[in-house]
């Protein structure tokens, strides 16, 4: 069965290798949710979250695949419940003179704020998890949003 | 302090360091100064017609002597040429390391004259690839390419050389320290002994066992355990085209080839056994057909260094990741034979209702010359091929009982890899028998290598089995496009000629009575080349064959239908009929 995977790995930090990531995940046809890549504490090091949509067998590959790779120093799933995921998502959204309140207090419920607020639209920034930023989404929706970007999920394990 | 040293110094002095004593490739604008610091050098260089030959020369090198082949090429059209080279050591595991010139490091990505991107081309065919900006990385670059290369998983490495990089002065500190720090075989060099010991249990208790062996075994020289393994469990051994020499097959044990063209018997074997032992192979398409249907009554143990091998087609129930010496000699401490002693009898049994089977035609068939060329070097000759039906043939006709003896491209299929791995093995192995077993198509598209032999006066045998067709391509098109042989004709060559044009011998054969003494002949020869173009029937198909998608009790061209078409049959010779042939003595 076919479910979302959050992979962490740590690269070794210099030129090529998001390539060579990127290329192995595309040439071996695995799908991809997201990736992002990062900095560490080790400037040498950075560290680049997959969130993958695979079954057992396919994520199972795609571990070792990435484990081949000489620029691959760890790979780690990490398991549901056991790691902390963020992502941070902008939103423009069109406002009149009675929806600006009501956006506001749902952007507040969300823990987010108005990073830019003009006459008839405003953009609005969020952190949370991956569902909690699908739930705000579903709820900007009605107002219609004109641009929207998210980051793609960062993760660390829980102690 | 060291005295400085160029860049392209510092590179042949950790070549010599790596024991690198020979080198194929051709020079040019952006890799003279390497050239030129070769000039004078142990190494030797040799220049070869095309940077394809010299990727394939590095290979066969690689393959027949188990160390790392050196290719060199220049920046652009050079680095492009060696691809498909390279590809063809990725797919099979081979340590070659390719060394490229680049463009200088100020005008990387300007589209400056001879500039490709080398490293983004051959990422995905390269187990790894340095781009070297500051000459101060050189030492420390090579040194990691060639470990890197020829440890765990063995593959082609790529160096990339930006002019500058080259002519740069620096100290020559040589490292003697490697360290990796995401290459996880340093990490893990101990094997799993829980592992090991399942699948021992899960031998005992088999009825049906077969040994599946594949490269691995050769590149891990693990003959001697798995022989060991073989003997001590009377287990019958059966191995992939890259496997063949890892296991004799004069040995009473010994099951030929599986897979699409593969025994008649041993795929039947293959489709009945309870386990199935894969050692160092990869469960290759044309190994195991359908995967599901591969094997399907077995359970199925996989040896390999390489996790991602392991359930990456076929779904085990041991895996055991490790070094297959290693594994198989913790194995062959522990583990207790089962009694095959009724699956030996079922296997023979079969082995002589199905032998391998060809009929006579009038002109002269391919499975008789490989059949005599095997004979005559007593099965010991260093065999390349290209690749289509003559590969097959040779896989299923000619006796292999040594490693490293067959150099062939199983996983990328790469037609004109035969003469420059045969000349790239005779390189490495001066006093072995080199032949090259090759197709009228697969020569043609590297027949310019033959200037490389000619200089060298190597004594390699080309055997051009020439059928005037693609004839693998024409089989199938017989087979699944009703006959229409779209592009599958090739226009008749003089390539006795054209051998001696090349300065090499050429020698025609279009009689049966003819092809021991042109063998023969042929091996007399010992200071160039000899081409032998025998002229074979046009329209003969290789069997047996699982069609794609087939499970391996389903065979086409099986000894039945052969039978029924008439004809004189023809056994392999080397198989023996007698009751002596897999009993437990
Ligand atoms: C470089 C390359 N191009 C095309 C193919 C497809 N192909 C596979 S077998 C074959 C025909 C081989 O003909 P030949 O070398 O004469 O051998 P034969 O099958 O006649 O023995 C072709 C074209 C290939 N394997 N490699």
């Amino acid at each position: 069965m076919s479910e979302r995977h959050t992979i962490s790995c740590l690269v070794e930090n210099h030129f090529g290798v998001l390539a060579r990531v990127s290329g192995l995940i595309s040439a071996r046809a695995f799908n991809i949710d997201s990736l992002t890549v990062s900095t560490t504490e080790d400037p040498t090091i950075s560290r680049m979250t997959i969130v993958v949509d695979a079954d057992a067998i396919k994520l199972e590959q795609v571990k070792n695949q990435l484990n081949r790779l000489i620029d691959v120093i760890e790979v780690q799933e990490l398991k549901e419940g056991q790691f902390i995921d963020r992502e941070l998502l902008l939103a423009r959204v069109s406002v009149d003179g009675r929806s600006r309140a009501e956006m506001e207090s749902i952007v507040r419920n969300f823990g987010g704020r108005l990073a830019e607020a003009d006459e008839d639209s405003v953009v609005i920034e969020a952190a949370g998890d991956t569902h909690t930023l699908d739930r705000l989404v579903e709820q900007l929706r009605s107002y219609g949003i004109t641009k929207l970007v998210r980051t793609g999920r960062v993760a660390l394990e829980k102690q | 302090m060291a005295a400085k040293m160029k860049g392209a110094q510092i590179l042949v002095e950790c070549l010599k360091r790596e024991g690198v004593e020979v080198a194929f490739g051709i020079p040019g604008g952006a890799n003279l100064p390497t050239f030129d610091a070769l000039y004078n050098s142990p190494i030797k260089v040799i220049l070869t017609a095309h940077e394809q030959g010299a990727a394939h020369m590095a290979d066969g090198y690689a393959r027949a002597t188990g160390k790392v082949g050196v290719c060199l090429a220049t920046s652009g059209p050079g680095a492009t040429n060696l691809v498909t080279g390279i590809a063809t050591a990725f797919m099979d595991s081979i340590p070659v390391v390719a060394i490229t010139g680049q463009v200088r490091t100020s005008v990387i990505g300007n589209d400056a004259f001879q500039e490709a991107d080398t490293i983004g081309i051959t990422r995905p065919i390269t187990k790894h690839s340095y781009l070297v900006k500051d000459v101060r990385d050189m030492a420390r670059v090579v040194r990691e390419a060639f470990y890197i290369a020829s440890t765990g998983r063995p593959g082609p490495v790529l160096i990339d050389l930006p002019v500058d990089s080259t002519v740069a002065e620096t100290e020559f500190i040589y490292p003697e320290q490697i360290n990796i720090r995401g290459y996880r075989i340093q990490a893990s060099p101990l094997i799993d002994r829980a592992a090991i010991h399942r699948a021992a249990e899960a031998i005992a208790q088999s009825k049906q066992p077969i040994i599946y062996a594949g490269a691995g075994v050769i590149h891990g020289t693990a003959f001697a355990e798995l022989l060991e393994l073989a003997h001590k469990t009377h287990i019958p051994v059966t191995t992939s085209l890259l496997g063949l020499g890892g296991f004799p097959e004069t040995d009473s044990l010994s099951l030929g080839m599986l897979g699409m063209h593969g025994f008649e018997y041993t795929n039947y074997a293959v489709a009945q056994c309870d386990l199935l032992i894969g050692i160092g192979a990869r469960f290759d398409d044309r190994v195991t057909g359908k995967p599901d249907e591969f094997a399907r009554r077995a359970k199925k143990i996989h040896v390999d260094v390489d996790p991602s091998s392991i359930n990456k087609t076929v779904v085990v129930d041991y895996p055991i990741i490790g070094d297959v010496k290693q594994v198989l000699q913790e194995l062959n401490r522990i583990v207790q034979a089962p009694d095959t002693r009724a699956w030996l009898a079922t296997i023979q049994k079969m082995r002589q209702e199905y032998p391998l089977l060809y009929r006579e035609k009038e002109k002269l068939l391919p499975q008789f010359i490989i059949q005599e060329i095997s004979e005559l070097t007593k099965g010991n000759a260093v065999v390349a091929t290209g690749v289509g039906q003559h590969q097959m043939w040779t896989a299923q006709f000619y006796q292999f009982n040594r490693p490293r003896s067959m150099i062939t491209s199983g996983g990328l299929g790469t037609m004109g890899f035969g003469l420059p791995a045969a000349i790239g093995a005779q390189f490495g192995r001066p006093d072995a028998v080199v032949w090259d077993i090759d197709g009228d198509g697969s020569f043609q598209m590297t027949t310019q290598e033959l200037a490389t032999a000619s200089k060298h006066k190597l004594p390699i045998k080309v055997a051009i089995m020439n059928n005037q067709h693609h004839g693998m391509v024409r089989q199938w098109q017989d087979l699944f496009y009703q006959g229409r042989h779209a592009q599958s004709e090739i226009n008749p060559v003089d390539f006795v000629r054209l051998a001696e044009a090349y300065g090499c011998v050429g020698i025609r054969v279009e009689k049966k009575d003819d092809v021991r003494p042109a063998i023969e002949r042929a091996m007399a020869i010992t200071d160039r080349p000899t081409v032998m173009d025998f002229v074979v029937e046009e329209t003969e198909d290789c069997w047996p064959m699982i069609a794609p998608g087939k499970p391996h009790d389903q065979m086409l061209g099986t000894y039945e239908t052969l039978k029924q078409a008439g004809g004189v049959p023809q056994h392999r010779r080397s198989d023996p009929d007698e009751e002596a042939k897999l009993s437990l003595g």
